[in-house]
Protein backbone atom coordinates (compact mmCIF):
# COMPACT_ATOMS: atom_id res chain seq x y z
CA UNK A 1 0.00 0.00 0.00
CA UNK A 2 1.69 3.37 -0.77
CA UNK A 3 1.34 6.48 1.73
CA UNK A 4 -1.21 8.97 1.48
CA UNK A 5 1.29 11.74 0.73
CA UNK A 6 1.92 10.29 -2.71
CA UNK A 7 -1.51 10.47 -4.22
CA UNK A 8 -1.90 13.51 -1.78
CA UNK A 9 1.44 14.35 -4.63
CA UNK A 10 -0.54 13.91 -7.81
CA UNK A 11 -3.85 15.51 -6.89
CA UNK A 12 -1.70 18.59 -6.04
CA UNK A 13 0.12 18.52 -8.69
CA UNK A 14 -3.35 17.90 -11.12
CA UNK A 15 -4.73 20.98 -8.95
CA UNK A 16 -1.86 22.97 -10.20
CA UNK A 17 -1.69 21.85 -13.64
CA UNK A 18 -5.19 23.15 -13.67
CA UNK A 19 -4.52 26.59 -12.51
CA UNK A 20 -1.89 27.10 -15.18
CA UNK A 21 -4.41 26.31 -17.77
CA UNK A 22 -6.74 28.48 -16.23
CA UNK A 23 -4.17 31.27 -15.86
CA UNK A 24 -2.37 31.18 -19.62
CA UNK A 25 -5.42 30.02 -22.10
CA UNK A 26 -7.78 32.25 -23.11
CA UNK A 27 -10.43 30.28 -25.19
CA UNK A 28 -12.96 29.82 -22.79
CA UNK A 29 -13.93 25.65 -23.61
CA UNK A 30 -10.18 25.31 -22.80
CA UNK A 31 -10.81 27.20 -19.26
CA UNK A 32 -13.65 24.71 -18.39
CA UNK A 33 -11.32 21.96 -19.06
CA UNK A 34 -8.91 23.03 -16.87
CA UNK A 35 -11.70 23.57 -14.42
CA UNK A 36 -12.76 20.26 -14.98
CA UNK A 37 -9.13 19.05 -14.00
CA UNK A 38 -8.98 21.04 -10.55
CA UNK A 39 -12.54 19.25 -9.89
CA UNK A 40 -11.02 15.77 -10.62
CA UNK A 41 -8.12 16.39 -7.99
CA UNK A 42 -10.43 18.04 -5.52
CA UNK A 43 -12.27 14.18 -6.22
CA UNK A 44 -9.19 12.13 -5.46
CA UNK A 45 -8.64 14.08 -2.32
CA UNK A 46 -11.93 12.95 -1.32
CA UNK A 47 -11.77 9.84 -1.89
CA UNK A 48 -7.88 8.81 -0.85
CA UNK A 49 -8.92 10.92 2.41
CA UNK A 50 -12.05 8.82 2.64
CA UNK A 51 -9.77 5.39 1.92
CA UNK A 52 -6.88 6.29 4.29
CA UNK A 53 -8.05 7.87 7.38
CA UNK A 54 -12.17 7.38 8.00
CA UNK A 55 -12.20 3.49 5.90
CA UNK A 56 -15.56 2.89 8.02
CA UNK A 57 -17.24 6.11 6.87
CA UNK A 58 -18.73 6.83 3.12
CA UNK A 59 -18.60 10.68 3.63
CA UNK A 60 -15.97 11.05 0.97
CA UNK A 61 -17.77 9.22 -1.35
CA UNK A 62 -21.31 11.25 -0.92
CA UNK A 63 -19.24 14.58 -1.71
CA UNK A 64 -17.47 13.26 -4.74
CA UNK A 65 -20.81 12.12 -5.87
CA UNK A 66 -22.16 15.71 -5.23
CA UNK A 67 -18.98 17.53 -6.71
CA UNK A 68 -19.65 14.90 -10.05
CA UNK A 69 -23.13 16.31 -10.40
CA UNK A 70 -22.44 19.86 -10.11
CA UNK A 71 -19.76 20.04 -12.30
CA UNK A 72 -21.72 17.82 -14.98
CA UNK A 73 -24.38 20.77 -14.62
CA UNK A 74 -21.67 23.42 -14.70
CA UNK A 75 -20.45 22.35 -17.81
CA UNK A 76 -23.80 21.77 -19.53
CA UNK A 77 -24.97 25.41 -18.55
CA UNK A 78 -21.41 26.82 -19.13
CA UNK A 79 -21.16 25.46 -22.78
CA UNK A 80 -24.96 26.30 -23.25
CA UNK A 81 -23.42 30.52 -22.60
CA UNK A 82 -20.71 29.02 -24.53
CA UNK A 83 -22.37 28.75 -28.15
CA UNK A 84 -24.81 31.75 -27.01
CA UNK A 85 -21.72 34.02 -26.87
CA UNK A 86 -20.74 32.21 -30.24
CA UNK A 87 -23.45 33.17 -32.06
CA UNK A 88 -23.57 36.94 -31.10
CA UNK A 89 -19.73 37.43 -30.86
CA UNK A 90 -18.54 35.59 -33.37
CA UNK A 91 -15.73 33.80 -31.11
CA UNK A 92 -15.03 32.26 -27.89
CA UNK A 93 -12.19 34.40 -26.99
CA UNK A 94 -12.24 35.96 -23.24
CA UNK A 95 -10.55 39.09 -24.62
CA UNK A 96 -13.53 39.50 -27.12
CA UNK A 97 -16.31 39.46 -24.79
CA UNK A 98 -15.44 42.59 -22.73
CA UNK A 99 -18.89 44.88 -22.64
CA UNK A 100 -19.34 44.65 -19.09
CA UNK A 101 -15.72 45.42 -18.26
CA UNK A 102 -15.15 48.41 -16.21
CA UNK B 1 -0.59 5.87 -13.73
CA UNK B 2 -0.23 8.61 -11.72
CA UNK B 3 2.64 9.62 -14.62
CA UNK B 4 -0.23 9.46 -17.02
CA UNK B 5 -2.33 11.45 -15.25
CA UNK B 6 -0.18 14.07 -15.29
CA UNK B 7 1.35 13.59 -18.10
CA UNK B 8 -1.82 13.71 -20.20
CA UNK B 9 -3.09 16.85 -17.63
CA UNK B 10 -0.02 18.40 -19.08
CA UNK B 11 -0.48 17.75 -22.18
CA UNK B 12 -3.80 19.08 -22.07
CA UNK B 13 -3.60 22.62 -21.12
CA UNK B 14 -0.37 23.54 -23.29
CA UNK B 15 -0.88 21.88 -26.43
CA UNK B 16 -2.47 24.10 -28.95
CA UNK B 17 -4.93 22.77 -30.43
CA UNK B 18 -7.67 22.41 -28.72
CA UNK B 19 -9.60 19.20 -30.38
CA UNK B 20 -6.12 17.51 -28.87
CA UNK B 21 -6.65 19.01 -25.71
CA UNK B 22 -9.86 17.18 -25.19
CA UNK B 23 -8.83 14.07 -25.94
CA UNK B 24 -5.91 14.65 -23.79
CA UNK B 25 -8.27 15.87 -20.96
CA UNK B 26 -10.46 12.51 -21.57
CA UNK B 27 -7.38 10.22 -21.06
CA UNK B 28 -6.26 12.23 -17.73
CA UNK B 29 -9.94 11.39 -16.77
CA UNK B 30 -9.75 7.48 -17.14
CA UNK B 31 -6.48 7.51 -15.80
CA UNK B 32 -8.05 9.29 -12.35
CA UNK B 33 -11.20 6.66 -12.90
CA UNK B 34 -8.34 3.89 -12.91
CA UNK B 35 -7.03 5.77 -9.61
CA UNK B 36 -10.73 5.33 -7.87
CA UNK B 37 -10.64 1.81 -9.03
CA UNK B 38 -6.96 1.02 -7.57
CA UNK B 39 -8.82 2.64 -4.46
CA UNK B 40 -11.36 -0.19 -4.67
CA UNK B 41 -13.80 2.68 -4.94
CA UNK B 42 -15.24 0.82 -8.17
CA UNK B 43 -18.57 2.59 -8.06
CA UNK B 44 -17.04 6.18 -7.99
CA UNK B 45 -14.86 4.73 -10.53
CA UNK B 46 -17.74 3.77 -13.11
CA UNK B 47 -19.60 6.89 -11.90
CA UNK B 48 -16.76 9.28 -13.44
CA UNK B 49 -16.04 7.09 -16.47
CA UNK B 50 -20.07 7.48 -17.25
CA UNK B 51 -20.57 10.95 -16.27
CA UNK B 52 -16.92 12.41 -17.11
CA UNK B 53 -15.83 10.52 -20.02
CA UNK B 54 -19.56 10.37 -21.34
CA UNK B 55 -20.64 12.93 -20.84
CA UNK B 56 -18.78 16.13 -20.15
CA UNK B 57 -15.91 15.13 -22.81
CA UNK B 58 -18.73 14.27 -25.28
CA UNK B 59 -20.45 17.73 -24.67
CA UNK B 60 -17.21 19.09 -24.61
CA UNK B 61 -16.20 17.65 -28.25
CA UNK B 62 -19.66 19.11 -29.33
CA UNK B 63 -19.08 22.29 -28.61
CA UNK B 64 -15.62 22.63 -29.66
CA UNK B 65 -17.29 21.56 -33.74
CA UNK B 66 -19.76 24.16 -33.00
CA UNK B 67 -17.89 27.19 -32.40
CA UNK B 68 -14.51 26.11 -33.87
CA UNK B 69 -12.41 24.17 -36.99
CA UNK B 70 -11.18 21.59 -35.10
CA UNK B 71 -7.49 22.26 -36.72
CA UNK B 72 -6.66 25.72 -36.35
CA UNK B 73 -3.95 26.89 -34.17
CA UNK B 74 -5.23 28.20 -30.92
CA UNK B 75 -3.90 32.03 -30.42
CA UNK B 76 -0.69 31.31 -28.18
CA UNK B 77 -0.44 32.72 -24.67
CA UNK B 78 1.78 35.79 -24.07
CA UNK B 79 5.31 35.11 -23.03
CA UNK B 80 5.26 37.12 -19.86
CA UNK B 81 1.89 35.71 -18.52
CA UNK B 82 3.56 32.29 -19.07
CA UNK B 83 6.36 33.05 -17.25
CA UNK B 84 4.09 34.61 -14.48
CA UNK B 85 2.00 31.84 -14.18
CA UNK B 86 4.53 28.78 -14.00
CA UNK B 87 6.17 30.47 -11.48
CA UNK B 88 3.23 30.81 -9.27
CA UNK B 89 1.66 27.83 -9.68
CA UNK B 90 5.14 26.18 -8.95
CA UNK B 91 5.41 28.16 -5.91
CA UNK B 92 1.76 27.55 -5.13
CA UNK B 93 2.59 23.66 -5.56
CA UNK B 94 6.41 23.61 -3.28
CA UNK B 95 4.63 25.68 -0.72
CA UNK B 96 1.61 22.64 -0.53
CA UNK B 97 3.96 20.01 -1.15
CA UNK B 98 5.78 20.90 2.30
CA UNK B 99 2.51 21.60 4.24
CA UNK B 100 1.59 18.06 3.03
CA UNK B 101 4.87 16.62 3.82
CA UNK B 102 5.09 18.52 7.49
CA UNK B 103 1.58 17.15 8.32
CA UNK B 104 1.51 13.19 9.27
CA UNK B 105 -1.87 11.84 8.75
CA UNK B 106 -3.27 9.16 11.18
CA UNK B 107 -5.71 6.96 10.12
CA UNK B 108 -8.75 6.82 12.78
CA UNK B 109 -10.22 3.77 12.08
CA UNK B 110 -8.14 0.51 10.59
CA UNK B 111 -11.53 -1.35 10.25
CA UNK B 112 -12.27 -0.79 6.81
CA UNK B 113 -16.09 -0.71 6.05
CA UNK B 114 -17.45 -1.91 3.16
CA UNK B 115 -18.07 0.64 0.07
CA UNK B 116 -20.71 -1.34 -1.87
CA UNK B 117 -23.22 0.30 -3.64
CA UNK B 118 -26.17 -1.36 -1.25
CA UNK B 119 -24.33 1.24 1.40
CA UNK B 120 -24.13 3.53 -0.12
CA UNK B 121 -27.30 3.84 -1.37
CA UNK B 122 -29.09 3.32 1.93
CA UNK B 123 -26.92 6.25 3.25
CA UNK B 124 -28.09 8.57 0.88
CA UNK B 125 -31.35 8.39 0.85
CA UNK B 126 -32.08 7.79 5.00
CA UNK B 127 -33.54 10.34 7.15
CA UNK B 128 -31.32 9.92 10.31
CA UNK B 129 -28.70 12.13 11.37
CA UNK B 130 -25.82 10.39 8.81
CA UNK B 131 -28.08 10.41 5.97
CA UNK B 132 -27.89 12.79 2.69
CA UNK B 133 -31.53 12.83 1.75
CA UNK B 134 -32.00 16.60 1.70
CA UNK B 135 -28.23 17.15 -0.79
CA UNK B 136 -29.87 14.46 -2.72
CA UNK B 137 -33.18 16.22 -3.25
CA UNK B 138 -31.46 19.78 -3.39
CA UNK B 139 -28.85 18.29 -6.34
CA UNK B 140 -32.17 16.94 -8.18
CA UNK B 141 -33.80 20.89 -7.92
CA UNK B 142 -30.57 21.84 -9.45
CA UNK B 143 -30.50 19.53 -12.11
CA UNK B 144 -33.87 20.55 -12.66
CA UNK B 145 -32.84 23.81 -12.96
CA UNK B 146 -29.76 23.44 -14.73
CA UNK B 147 -31.39 21.53 -17.79
CA UNK B 148 -34.45 24.45 -17.83
CA UNK B 149 -31.87 27.27 -17.57
CA UNK B 150 -29.74 25.56 -20.57
CA UNK B 151 -32.32 24.89 -22.79
CA UNK B 152 -33.98 28.57 -22.58
CA UNK B 153 -30.24 30.28 -22.61
CA UNK B 154 -29.53 28.08 -25.83
CA UNK B 155 -32.59 28.68 -27.40
CA UNK B 156 -33.46 32.53 -26.81
CA UNK B 157 -30.15 33.69 -28.67
CA UNK B 158 -32.44 33.84 -32.16
CA UNK B 159 -34.40 36.96 -30.64
CA UNK B 160 -30.95 38.33 -29.38
CA UNK B 161 -29.35 37.96 -33.12
CA UNK B 162 -32.67 39.30 -35.64
CA UNK B 163 -32.57 42.82 -34.85
CA UNK B 164 -36.60 42.90 -34.81
CA UNK B 165 -38.48 43.01 -32.10
CA UNK B 166 -41.72 41.10 -33.57
CA UNK B 167 -42.64 39.06 -30.31
CA UNK B 168 -44.52 36.54 -32.79
CA UNK B 169 -41.25 35.82 -34.65
CA UNK B 170 -39.73 35.45 -31.29
CA UNK B 171 -42.13 33.22 -30.08
CA UNK B 172 -41.98 31.12 -33.34
CA UNK B 173 -38.52 30.71 -33.27
CA UNK B 174 -39.03 29.89 -29.72
CA UNK B 175 -41.30 26.84 -30.04
CA UNK B 176 -39.27 25.97 -33.04
CA UNK B 177 -36.19 25.35 -31.07
CA UNK B 178 -37.17 23.80 -28.54
CA UNK B 179 -35.63 20.56 -29.69
CA UNK B 180 -31.95 21.81 -31.47
CA UNK B 181 -29.51 19.53 -31.29
CA UNK B 182 -27.64 21.05 -28.48
CA UNK B 183 -30.39 20.63 -26.29
CA UNK B 184 -30.26 17.00 -26.36
CA UNK B 185 -26.47 17.02 -25.89
CA UNK B 186 -26.57 18.82 -22.91
CA UNK B 187 -29.68 17.15 -21.76
CA UNK B 188 -28.36 13.89 -22.09
CA UNK B 189 -25.42 13.89 -19.10
CA UNK B 190 -27.81 15.15 -16.70
CA UNK B 191 -30.74 12.66 -16.67
CA UNK B 192 -28.04 9.50 -16.69
CA UNK B 193 -26.75 11.15 -13.81
CA UNK B 194 -29.85 11.32 -11.85
CA UNK B 195 -30.58 8.05 -13.59
CA UNK B 196 -27.44 6.43 -11.63
CA UNK B 197 -28.45 8.18 -8.51
CA UNK B 198 -31.28 6.93 -8.89
CA UNK B 199 -30.23 3.39 -9.32
CA UNK B 200 -27.88 3.56 -5.86
CA UNK B 201 -31.54 4.10 -4.29
CA UNK B 202 -32.88 1.50 -5.58
CA UNK B 203 -30.74 -1.33 -4.70
CA UNK B 204 -32.07 -1.01 -1.21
Amino acid sequence: MIPLTHILFVSTALFFIGMYGLFTRRNIISMLMAIELILNSININFIAFNKYLFPDKLDGVFFTLFIITIAAAEAAVAIAIIINLYRSHKSINVEDAEEMKF
Amino acid sequence: MSCFILGTGILAVTTSKIFRSAIYLLFSLIGIAGLYFWMQMEFIAAVQIVVYAGGIVVIIIFSIFLTEHSGKEMRRPVKSRKVFSSLAVLSGFALTYLLINQNTFKANSTVGGEVSVANIGSQMLSTTEHGYILPFEVVSMLLLAAMIGCIVIASSSNSLKGGHDNKKNVRKNLQKDNMPGQAFAVKEPLEFNESVSGNSGETL
